[in-house]
């Protein structure tokens, strides 16, 4: 990795307000390319807020984004992130399918954007992501009103993913599936990661997760952001960050990742 | 034998071993671009021979820079068309990141349709006319259960075993009948102005210019008044009870209410159903006065009446059933409205393009019922000599 190449993600300064709620109070954050960045932090301390922001969903009341070098200004009319169209997918917490077309036809809707691709490889790509993300196969012929939840979930990732962009922001992918999913889910995050040199902004509240794939974490405390290793942060002394990392399931996942790589304690 | 050689892809051919060099960044645009391509080499429509002869194929993936599963998923369903021709395979050069890659990048079951079934066209209109038919009669028979159900609720209100949910009751009136005010009084007096301009026209050459003033009479308080406020309240309130019961449908927030021992009749239809039937009569008296005021103004201006003039043929030309049929039709057609509304609101099912079409046909139906009937009550009026 050059020491010239931009960031994936420049953060300067971010405020984020609703009313006189302060969600985000000059925040400053690197993400760097190729690497798995994870997000925790307690419900509603703005980790959402903070990928809209990224994605120039969200006008910030002050500071500087910059997304794979672009800067992104939120104003009236076109998104700015729009000319980066390809190079970032975002999963949506609560999946935001497009309703009225089938799971196949919502991972095809940014390809078709793409243009030039033969309708029977677009078929042949839709059915491997809807594969990859471990949905049934007969799943693509399924409107998203026919799916569980977490069926949904894996289907609006199978759509983040469609087009192997740079940069994928996932809000909470885990959440809602079964533990062999969301392992295989690891498992493909990082493939993807590997190969492409993927960036991955991931929140996620799955210790697992974090600790397998993982390579820095950031925390959202006090209206900031703290970002680390996870050897660090385990001796960090805020309070909340202590809680979080010695709680019995961050033990059980240390445990867990302990014996999958055969490490001594 | 060089078959084909470009930036990323590169086939040589030499007796029955075949080397494909893949190089560059294979990525979604290069693979989709290379996949025709290699679809042929594959599937050997051009010179099955070629295929036939090639017992040894290797993959040349030194050159490789990038690759992502369009292009991993390209790449593999190549190597694993030539293995199932029984050809010995083997890649060179791969990078252990991408052979991941290519690995994962493989359909378990590649032949599973992921379109919804289509159906032969004849059949499919055939199909959707015998389900538009099934569909209306089961309405029909929905629609009248509904009904029952409502008139059940309304009984229990009515010997207070049920309790009506008062402020969602006023905001109602407030937006179905005090907001609608304004469009109601404009459009009446529009076509009061109309129909008496037009009939001053017709009845000039018969030199009774002064029947003017009983044919708005008679139309406006009889009909006008009342179908037209009724067509108007259908359009704005009928969709907008489809489209507020039928979002909450969509986002669950029906099924959370259930679950919380909330009837849905109690909460979101009755406040509607009966706030309709206090808006639309009073819609309908306001209707009527505008409706009388735009034919005043032109018997004013073009048949140089005064206003006393005016009311006294007024009065000669109306007696009180001309207004009461008019108002007794008001709450009738508000309960037409609002449970048709509300009905296809609690029908909406999943996606927001249901919420859509629910709204239409609320509109649709409410309209074509209003209308049915008030043909139905000209009859019965007429035979009651009222
Ligand atoms: N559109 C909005 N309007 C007002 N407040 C909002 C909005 N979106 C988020 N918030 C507030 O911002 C805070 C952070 O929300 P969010 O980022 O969704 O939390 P989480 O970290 O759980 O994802 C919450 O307190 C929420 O109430
Ligand atoms: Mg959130």
């Amino acid at each position: 990795m050059s020491d010239t190449e931009a960031p994936a993600i420049r953060i300067r300064g971010l405020v984020n307000r609703f009313g006189d709620q302060v969600v985000h109070d000059g925040l400053d954050l690197d993400v760097r390319r190729g690497e798995v960045l994870g997000v925790v932090g307690g419900s509603g301390t703005g980790k959402s807020v903070l990928l809209r922001a990224i994605i120039g969903l969200q006008r910030p009341a002050a500071g500087e984004i910059e997304l794979l070098g672009e800067p992104i200004v939120t104003g009236e009319g076109e998104l700015a992130t729009r000319k980066l169209q390809g190079r970032f997918g975002m999963m949506f917490q609560d999946g935001a399918l497009f309703s009225s077309l089938t799971v196949a036809q919502n991972v095809q809707a940014p390809m078709r954007e793409v243009g030039g691709i033969s309708p029977v490889l677009m078929d042949e790509l839709a059915r491997l992501k809807i594969q990859m993300v471990g949905l049934p196969a007969d799943a693509g012929a399924k409107y998203p009103s026919q799916l569980s939840g977490g069926m949904r979930k894996r289907a609006s990732l199978a759509r983040a993913l469609a087009l192997d962009p740079a940069v994928v922001f996932l809000d909470e992918p885990t959440a809602g599936l079964d533990p062999i999913g969301a392992a295989n889910f690891d498992r493909l995050v990082s493939d993807l990661q590997r190969s492409l040199r993927l960036t991955v902004v991931m929140v996620t509240h799955d210790l697992d997760s974090l600790v397998a794939i993982c390579d820095r974490i950031a925390v959202l405390v006090d209206q900031k952001i703290l970002v680390d290793t996870m050897e660090a942060l385990v001796t960090n002394p805020h309070p909340w960050i202590q809680d979080y990392f010695h709680g019995p399931r961050a033990r059980a996942a240390f445990e867990t990742a302990r014996h999958a790589s055969g490490r001594p304690a | 034998m060089a078959v084909e050689a470009s930036e990323h892809l590169n086939i040589n051919v030499q007796g029955d071993r075949l080397r494909i060099g893949v190089a560059g960044a294979w990525t979604l645009t290069v693979a989709a671009g290379l996949d025709q391509r290699l679809r042929r080499v594959a599937g050997g429509a051009e010179g099955d021979a070629d295929k036939q002869r090639a017992r040894n194929v290797v993959i040349d993936a030194g050159g490789l820079t990038a690759l992502d599963s369009a292009g991993a998923w390209v790449i593999g369903r190549t190597a694993r068309s030539f293995q199932d021709a029984g050809a010995e395979i083997s890649f060179e050069g791969l990078r252990d990141d991408f052979a991941a890659l290519l690995n994962a990048a493989e359909l378990g079951e590649p032949d599973v349709p992921i379109r919804p079934a289509r159906v032969n066209p004849f059949v499919a209109v055939l199909a959707h006319a015998g389900e538009a038919v099934v569909s209306a009669a089961l309405v029909g028979r929905d629609l009248l259960g509904f009904f029952g159900f409502t008139l059940v609720t309304i009984f229990g209100l009515l010997t207070f075993r049920r309790r009506l949910r008062g402020v969602a009751f006023i905001n109602q009136i407030e937006a179905t009948g005090l907001n609608a005010v304004p469009i109601v009084g404009l459009l009446c007096f529009l076509v009061g102005v109309v129909l008496a301009y037009m009939g001053a026209l017709q009845l000039e050459r018969f030199g009774a210019a002064i029947l003017t003033v009983n044919l708005v009479g008679v139309s406006v308080l009889r009909e006008i008044g009342v179908l037209l406020t009724a067509i108007i309240v259908a359009g704005r309130s009928g969709s907008a009870f489809t489209a507020q019961i039928g979002t909450m449908k969509v986002n669950q927030e029906v099924d959370a209410m259930e679950t919380l021992g909330l009837s849905p009749i109690d909460v979101l239809v009755m406040p509607r159903l009966l706030a309709l039937m206090v808006a639309l009569p009073l819609l309908t008296f306001i209707g009527d006065i505008l409706g009388l005021a735009g034919g005043a103004l032109i018997a004013v201006m073009n048949l140089k009446m005064t206003i006393s003039q005016f009311l006294t043929q007024l009065s000669l030309a109306v007696d009180f059933w001309d207004f009461g049929t008019g108002m007794i039709k008001a709450p009738i057609f508000a309960y037409v409205i609002a449970l048709v509304g509300c009905h296809q609101g609690l029908k909406v099912s999943g996606s927001a393009e249901s919420v859509g079409q629910r709204t239409t046909r609320s509109v649709v139906e409410s309209i074509f019922i209003v209308i049915v009937l008030d043909a139905a009550f000209a009859v019965f009026f007429a035979e009651l000599g009222i």
